[in-house]
C-alpha cells in the first residue's frame, strides 16, 4: 500500500471526526486511511443504543449508532478511504504503521502524520482482586452491552452491578427492559462516577437500589454465578467485617472505569499521561512524537462523545496542517517556550498537559479538567506561575462531570511568560 | 401547607438538581434549581404526565453481519408503558436494508410518536 497523508488508528467517533476535518482542511480523501478493527465504523457507538448524544454537536437528543451514523454518511459521501477488521500491530517512530487485514494481508504503510484514536478498553474483575470461583456469568458492563444491543443476547436474569459508571447504569436500565431483575448497583466510593441524568433515568425511574461504599467482596458459584458477598466499605474504603451481605444472583456486571487502550502509543515510546492514562499532548492534541496526534478516548476518557469529536476536530485540523507545511504560529516543529499545566487543590488532572507560549493559542483554547470529589460553591481559578488570572464559580462539581476552563485574552498573555498554568478550586 | 419535590433534570447532560414546590391540591408554584428553560418545562411534566423516549432494538433479517436493529420512539410514550412497548418490540421484524430513520412503526401504542430505524444496514 502506498504511503498515506494522514492514518487514523480507530474508526469511532473520535477517528471518523478527525478524518472528516482532516479533509475540510484539505488533505484528499484517498490520502486518508482510517483503519478499524471492527467489522463496521462507528466504534463503541455502535452498541450504544440508548439516547443522549449529540446535543452540544446537533442541538438534539441521538442515540449511537444515529450519531455514528452521520459521520459515516459523510466519510462514506468523500469517499475518505478506510479499511474495516484491520487490525494496528504497531505504529513506529518515524511514522510508519504495521496492520493486519483479511484482505490486504500485512501491511507496513508511511504517514505524513498519525492519530491516535484507539478509543479505551474496560477494567476488568482482574483489576480488582474480588475473591471466589471463576464461574460463567461475569461480564464488564460494555461486554454486556454488546451481547444485548448487537447481538441479540440477554446475559443473565438476576443481576448484580458492581460501579456506577455510565455503563453500568445504563445496562441497568437496558437489563431491567429486556426482562431481567437488576437486584442493586454497587458503588465502592461514596458517589456515583455517572452523569447525575443517569442515576435519575437509569435507576430511580426502575427502582433500582444504588448502594454508595458498597463493593463485591466474594463471588460465588462452581459453573456459573450463584451469588455474591457486598460488604460495606469504610473511609478507607476497605470492606467493614460483619457488614457482609449475600444476595443470589446468576449475573455480576463490572463497571468499574475505563483505561485509554494505548499498547500502540506506549511501545512506540509516546510520553503518557499517568492519572489520564493517554498521551501528553499539547494544544494541537500532538503527542511526544512529532505528527502523531490523539484525540477522544485514547487521550483521556470523555462522559460526552460530543467533546470527543470537538477534540478529534482539532487533531484533525493540526494534523492536516502538520502535513501540508502550513506555518502554525510557531512552526511545525515548536522552539518557542513550552509550559506545563497542573492541577491543585481538587483538580486531579488537566488536558492539555503542554502549551506553546507561541503557539495557536487563543480565547476558544479550553483546558479541560475532572475533580477528585464532589464539591458546591467553588471558585474554579486559573493561574500562570501562581498569579491568579480567572476564576469563575461553579455550583456543582463532580468526578462525573467533565468540567473545561476557556484561556482569556489575559491568560493567554500571561503564558507568554509563564512557566506553569494552574488550575484549581478555591472557596466561593 | 405546600411541599418541595426534588429530581433530577433529565433534559442533557448537566443534570440540573431541580427543586418544585407543589401545593397540597397538586399544583406547581414554583421551579428553581434550572439552568434553562427546559429544566423548568422537564419538572412540570414529570409530575403530571412523566415520559421517556424508548430505544431498543429490533430483530432484523436479511443483513451480512447485523442481526439487531437498533429502534428508538421519535418523542416521549408514558412512563409506564415502557414495559408493554419493550413487548410490543419483540412482534416487530425488519428486513434489510432499512436507513437511519425510517419509520418502523407509525403512531406507536397510539401514543402519537413513531418507531424509527436508528442506522442504515444495507
Amino acid at each position: 500500500m502506498d504511503a498515506k497523508k494522514i492514518i487514523i488508528i480507530g474508526g469511532g467517533p473520535a477517528g471518523l471526526a478527525a478524518a472528516i476535518e482532516a479533509n475540510n482542511q484539505g488533505i484528499a480523501p484517498d490520502d486518508i486511511l482510517i483503519l478499524e478493527r471492527d467489522r463496521e465504523l462507528g466504534g463503541i457507538l455502535n452498541q450504544c443504543i440508548h439516547a443522549g448524544f449529540g446535543l452540544h454537536m446537533f442541538g438534539e437528543e441521538m442515540t449511537g449508532p444515529e450519531y455514528a451514523g452521520r459521520f459515516i454518511d459523510i466519510v462514506k459521501e468523500r469517499n475518505i478511504g478506510y479499511l474495516c477488521n484491520a487490525m494496528v500491530l504497531s505504529v513506529s517512530p518515524d511514522r510508519e504503521v504495521a496492520f493486519v487485514s483479511p484482505t490486504e494481508g500485512f501491511c507496513r504503510v508511511k504517514a505524513g502524520a498519525i492519530i491516535l484514536a484507539m478509543g479505551c478498553r474496560e477494567r476488568t474483575r482482574g483489576a480488582l482482586n474480588i475473591a471466589g470461583t471463576r464461574p460463567a456469568g461475569i461480564y464488564s458492563a460494555g461486554t454486556a452491552q454488546r451481547y444485548v444491543n448487537i447481538d441479540g443476547y440477554l446475559p443473565g436474569k438476576k443481576v448484580v452491578i458492581l460501579g456506577s459508571g455510565d455503563i453500568g447504569l445504563i445496562m441497568a436500565r437496558r437489563l431491567t427492559l429486556e426482562g431481567a431483575k437488576v437486584l442493586r448497583v454497587c458503588e465502592l466510593m461514596p458517589y456515583s462516577g455517572g452523569l447525575p441524568r443517569n442515576i435519575a433515568q437509569c435507576l430511580d425511574d426502575f427502582d433500582i437500589p444504588l448502594y454508595l461504599s458498597h463493593t463485591v467482596t466474594e463471588i460465588h458459584g462452581r459453573e456459573r454465578v450463584e451469588g455474591v458477598t457486598v460488604a460495606k466499605v469504610g473511609d478507607d474504603r476497605r470492606p467493614i467485617v460483619g457488614t457482609e451481605e449475600y444476595i443470589e444472583c446468576d449475573t455480576l456486571l463490572l463497571s468499574v472505569g475505563l483505561l485509554p487502550e494505548n499498547e500502540l502509543s506506549r511501545e512506540a515510546g509516546i510520553a503518557l499521561d499517568r492519572i489520564t492514562g493517554g498521551a501528553v499532548v499539547d494544544e494541537t492534541m500532538q503527542t511526544s512524537i512529532p505528527g502523531v496526534f490523539a484525540c477522544g478516548n485514547v487521550l483521556h476518557v470523555h462522559d460526552l462523545v460530543d467533546f470527543v469529536t470537538k477534540e478529534a476536530y482539532r487533531a484533525g485540523a493540526a494534523a492536516a496542517k502538520f502535513v501540508t507545511g502550513e506555518t502554525v504560529p510557531g512552526g511545525n516543529i515548536r522552539t518557542g517556550t513550552v509550559l506545563s499545566t497542573e492541577g491543585k487543590n481538587g483538580v486531579r488532572y488537566v488536558m492539555p498537559q503542554k502549551l506553546h507560549a507561541d503557539g495557536a493559542l487563543s480565547t476558544e483554547t479550553a483546558l479541560f479538567f475532572r475533580v477528585d470529589n464532589i464539591y458546591r460553591d467553588k471558585y474554579v481559578v486559573l493561574s500562570v506561575d501562581g498569579r491568579e488570572i480567572t476564576k469563575t464559580k461553579k455550583r456543582f462539581l463532580e468526578p462525573g462531570q467533565m468540567e473545561n476552563v476557556r484561556l482569556t485574552d489575559g491568560a493567554i498573555d500571561a503564558i507568554k511568560t509563564g512557566k506553569t498554568v494552574t488550575v484549581s478550586l478555591a472557596d466561593a | 401547607m405546600s411541599k418541595l419535590v426534588k429530581k433530577t433534570c433529565i433534559v442533557c447532560p448537566m443534570g440540573c438538581h431541580l427543586e418544585a414546590e407543589v401545593s397540597e391540591s397538586g399544583e406547581i408554584l414554583s421551579v428553581s434549581g434550572n439552568t434553562c428553560k427546559r429544566g423548568d418545562a422537564y419538572i412540570r411534566d414529570e409530575l403530571t404526565d412523566p415520559r421517556r423516549t424508548l430505544t431498543s432494538t429490533v430483530r432484523l433479517m436479511g443483513a451480512k453481519d447485523d442481526v439487531c436493529l437498533p429502534v428508538k420512539t421519535s418523542g416521549g410514550i408514558p412512563k409506564a408503558k415502557l414495559f408493554e412497548a419493550m413487548e410490543y418490540l419483540k412482534t416487530v421484524t425488519v428486513t434489510a436494508p432499512v436507513t437511519r430513520g425510517d419509520v418502523i412503526c407509525e403512531n406507536f401504542l397510539g401514543e402519537g410518536v413513531d418507531l424509527v430505524a436508528g442506522k442504515t444496514v444495507s
